[in-house]
């Protein structure tokens, strides 16, 4: 049973990145290149910046809603003590000491308890490595472990919507997580960014205008997985990276070439170059699996022969020991509160990292890789707080509940829709029954665009998956206890 | 270079350490003023606890400091006894992927290795037991990994020394896989448990004819001749079989194979446990589960939810609390992180006493060892540490640990490493 669980980290764990595209079109292509992918016609040419998949996504039905008498940790500025928020057509219409309910407003009281953004978990591989995963279920969509580098996958197509897991994270408070393709390949593929949400399909989980991510690995797992193939080697592995590139740097300049005149026949589609072409334009941000210190330094290093930004390193139990740069460079951090030793490359992993890359200034991020870990990320803030105040490096929660929101939301270049309680932004939002940082705290009730998609007291409307349906006892649902 | 400074990093750690640590053995302490929670008893406001040569001597509100007693002020601090994480790889496991640093598995013959003792590769001086003690965690089970009968668990308190030192039962149970037929060599229940029932019918045998076996004159064994042996404390109810399943239906033949020969069984992982609880409380069964995983991983363990422990001793069964979120090295780097797991019992109904009990006395009576340690009373070896307020709380730090009564400053690896990169770039000469 331990067995298993270890190899489940060495598949999974350790992906990291991408994040998901929007179907908005981008700035090097323009309004010309969507319009002429229109009237080509299906299936004549798509661009870099298609949306072959669009969103379909649309908020379940929402009441306006007040919350009063509640601690709100805004992730935007100091927390509001016995606040109110108007929640309200999917946004959030006001919030501060007090509100104005409308008379048609549900008016929960949320005396003792703690309202929070909706958490963001920016690295997940639930839906595409679903449960149950026994021997012959199939459910293990994570690794297209068949090439070290596969710019061609989408990890959408892998993601089931009735995995049992999701309501699951949902009862966690999260209610945006980006998937993301697993380790074992150098570029690994597109993330997906998802509401966590009751679905017919993926594509009504998309986050509308989200971008999309790529996932890079670092260190030992693509080393070892195409050991007898190559990247054998840490220095082969970087060797596939910047071959990578400069074939979509060639790419890139033959599409933005003949999307500049249209003159001639359309350039061949490359799939997997058209994700990385992509990204050297920065329409998909770069999400990269990366444990240790000197490695992150060589990666950032291709991303600038390359031009492109790492918006993310993963797993980063060595950010600590570089977070001035990743400060200096504008890259976040996500990793785990204390996970370390499962390979030498985590063998550095201390429980002072949120904190101390926090402290020099880069953006921490609370992640998961896990499908337990991530019904719980309020509480890895919690050990990543107590472990900075043991070694001096006071974290307040006003700052540990960006880890958990406001970060990840910029990771994903999402920031000004969701991440903080502010004016304007989407109403996801979690109501715990104490403060979130206590390990007796649970989520109480969870809105996404303002609609009640989590009621803990509320067993009758709780969401079960289809596989649950006959599988799983009733007792079991996820929040079945009151 | 860098080898020649990693090794004298590793050598300053060790020092620290052995510096910081042990006070002489022949020492009177005394933790006054502290609220402190006995386990065996009800809680103490105002308690003091005296420790004299590595043992627990008095505890109570009344109990007078002897004289030239050292004191350790515990006022508004929680005092308990030393934690006690009962499924754990520590000291077997260093870094799982680095082959060489694990001693957990054995390769047996047909999935059978039950004279394995998993405590005879014990590393006294792996880096993962600071940190563990630094966070109130004083003694640990450790298990064998895989197989129908993989080997016999070992108790030991983590104490500075050798291998002989630190442990407390070198034979605490013998492990089986029951959950996953295809693991153990099997490719069905049924086949299975034909398998143990053949093993233990022929253990009994060996047992009535070991001259015949000598003399070659018996039929083939289903095992070895050492593990036949190992059986025998199973067969004569000495030695639990500590038998690792999730599922209810795999759980009720385990209770039929244990009334059958008369062996002790506790249930390892039981997700799906509360469903048969009336059945274990009534066999008297106990069990060793956690109360951070709900996820329907795997067909075995569709039932499986965080109230499983609260349910359980709702239902009178007595039950040790282990890491089972599956992540995070629970076993391992993070066996410290077994007060979360309470927290989180008693977030999912537990009450706070039975889940503090849970992870101090009742993994101690479930492997035999609470004479030892697992309760402060006058007696037991003197585990205690002084909490800076609820020990499951993430804010909360273990301030002052005691094992067999002497006090650990712990100065981890990690400590270390924090203290050379709290400042960039590090001085790599002058820090740590």
């Amino acid at each position: 049973m331990r067995r298993a669980a270890l190899a489940a980290v060495f598949v999974t764990a350790a992906c990291a990145s991408s994040a998901r595209q929007a179907p908005a079109p981008q700035r090097a292509a323009g309004d010309s290149t969507a319009k002429s992918t229109a009237n080509a016609g299906p299936g004549a040419t798509s661009t870099p910046n298609a949306d072959p998949f669009p969103s379909t996504y649309r908020p379940m039905p929402s009441r306006a809603t007040v919350i009063r008498n509640v601690t709100i940790l805004t992730a935007a500025g100091p927390a509001i003590h016995n606040g109110a928020i108007l929640l309200r057509d999917g946004k959030i219409a006001a919030v501060g000491a007090s509100v104005d309910a409308p008379a048609d407003a549900v008016v929960i009281d949320g005396t003792g308890k703690y309202l929070t953004p909706g958490i963001i978990d920016v690295h997940s591989h639930v839906g595409a490595g679903a449960s149950p995963d026994d021997q012959g279920a199939n459910t293990n969509d994570v690794n297209e472990a068949t090439n070290p580098s596969t710019p061609y996958v989408w990890v959408e197509h892998s993601v089931w919507p009735q995995d049992p897991q999701l309501p699951r994270v949902l009862a966690g408070g999260v209610t945006t997580i980006q998937v993301l393709p697993g380790s074992a390949n150098l570029i690994g593929g597109r993330s997906a960014v998802l509401k966590v949400v009751p679905a017919r399909s993926v594509q009504e989980m998309k986050f509308p205008g989200a971008k999309y991510g790529l996932k890079m690995a670092c260190g030992e797992n693509p080393k070892r997985v195409y050991a007898q193939r190559g990247p054998s080697t840490r220095m082969g592995n970087v060797a596939g990276y910047r071959s990578a590139w400069i074939q979509a740097e060639a790419y890139r300049r033959r599409w933005d070439k003949w999307n500049s005149g249209h003159q001639g026949d359309a350039p061949t589609r490359d799939l997997g170059l058209e994700t990385l072409a992509d990204v050297l334009r920065g329409n998909i941000l770069v999400h990269n699996h990366c444990y240790r210190a000197d490695e992150m330094m060589q990666m950032i290093d291709i991303a600038k022969e390359f031009g492109y930004k790492i918006r993310a390193f993963h797993h980063g139990v060595e950010a600590y020991k570089v977070a001035d740069v990743l400060a200096r460079e504008g890259i976040s951090a996500a990793v785990w509160a204390d996970w370390g030793a499962f390979k030498l490359e985590a063998a550095d992993a201390v429980r002072g990292n949120m904190a101390l890359i926090d402290n020099a200034g880069a953006r921490t991020i609370v992640h998961s890789d896990d499908k337990s870990g991530i019904q719980r990320l309020n509480q890895e803030a919690a050990k990543g707080m107590a472990a900075g105040n043991a070694i001096g490096v006071a974290v307040s929660e006003d700052e540990a509940i960006k880890w958990l929101t406001i970060n990840p939301a910029w990771a994903l270049d999402l920031d000004s829709k969701i991440g903080s309680i502010e004016n304007g932004k989407n109403a996801d939002v979690v109501l715990w029954s104490g403060n979130p940082f206590s390990v007796y705290t649970r989520t109480e009730k969870i809105w996404i665009d303002g609609a009640m998609v989590f009621d803990r007291s509320d067993p009758s409307e709780r969401w079960r998956t289809d596989f649950e349906l006959g599988y799983v006892p009733a007792a079991s649902t996820v929040g079945g206890n009151r | 270079m860098r080898t020649l400074m990693r090794s004298s990093l590793l050598g300053t750690a060790l020092c620290l350490t052995t510096l910081a640590a042990p006070r002489a053995d022949a020492q009177t302490i005394a933790i006054t003023g502290g609220k402190v929670y006995t386990v065996s008893g009800a809680p103490i406001e105002n308690g003091t606890v005296v420790i004299r040569d590595g043992k627990i001597v008095a505890v109570g509100a009344n109990v007078a400091v002897p004289e030239g007693a050292q004191r350790i002020d515990a006022t508004g601090k929680w005092v308990t006894p030393g934690l006690v994480n009962a499924s754990t790889v520590l000291g077997l496991s260093e870094i799982s992927a680095v082959t060489g640093t694990n001693d957990a598995t054995a390769r047996g013959r047909d999935n059978v290795a039950a004279a394995f003792q998993v405590a005879d590769g014990l590393n006294p001086t792996s880096i993962l037991l600071s940190p563990t003690r630094g966070d109130g965690i004083t003694a640990v089970v450790i298990h064998p990994d895989d197989g129908l009968f993989a080997g016999q668990s070992a108790v030991f308190e983590i104490v500075d020394g050798s291998a002989s030192d630190m442990i407390v039962k070198q034979s605490a149970a013998m492990v089986a896989n029951l959950g996953n037929p295809r693991a153990v060599g099997a490719s069905s229940r049924g086949e299975m448990l034909m398998h143990v029932r053949e093993i233990l019918d022929d253990a009994r045998t060996y047992a009535r004819r070991r001259a015949d076996f000598e003399r070659a004159q018996t039929r083939p064994f289903a095992a070895s001749r050492l593990d036949l042996e190992a059986l025998q404390p199973v067969l004569a109810g000495r030695l639990p079989l500590l038998v690792a399943v999730d599922k209810a239906s795999d759980i009720e033949a385990t209770l039929r194979i244990a009334k059958e020969y008369g062996v002790k069984v506790i249930i390892n992982g039981g997700a799906e446990a509360w469903m048969v609880a009336d059945k274990l409380a009534a066999a008297k069964v106990t069990v060793l589960t956690g109360a951070m995983d709900n996820i329907p991983r795997n067909f075995n363990s569709l039932g499986s939810r965080q109230e499983n422990a609260a349910l359980l001793r709702a239902a009178g069964v007595s039950v040790a609390l282990i890491g089972n979120a599956g992540g995070g090295g629970e076993t391992q780097f993070n066996v410290r992180n077994i007060r979360y797991e309470a927290g989180n019992a008693v977030a999912y109904g537990m009450t706070w006493d039975d889940a503090l009990r849970a992870i101090t006395l009742a993994p101690a009576e479930i492997f035999g060892v609470s004479d030892r340690f697992g309760s402060l009373q006058a007696g037991r070896d003197a585990n205690v540490v002084v909490w800076s307020g609820d020990p499951f709380e993430f804010a909360t730090r273990a301030e002052h640990v005691l094992v067999r009564g002497k006090e650990y400053r712990d100065v981890s690896r990690q400590d270390l490493l924090m203290q050379r990169y709290k400042k960039l770039p590090p001085d790599f000469e002058r820090t740590p």
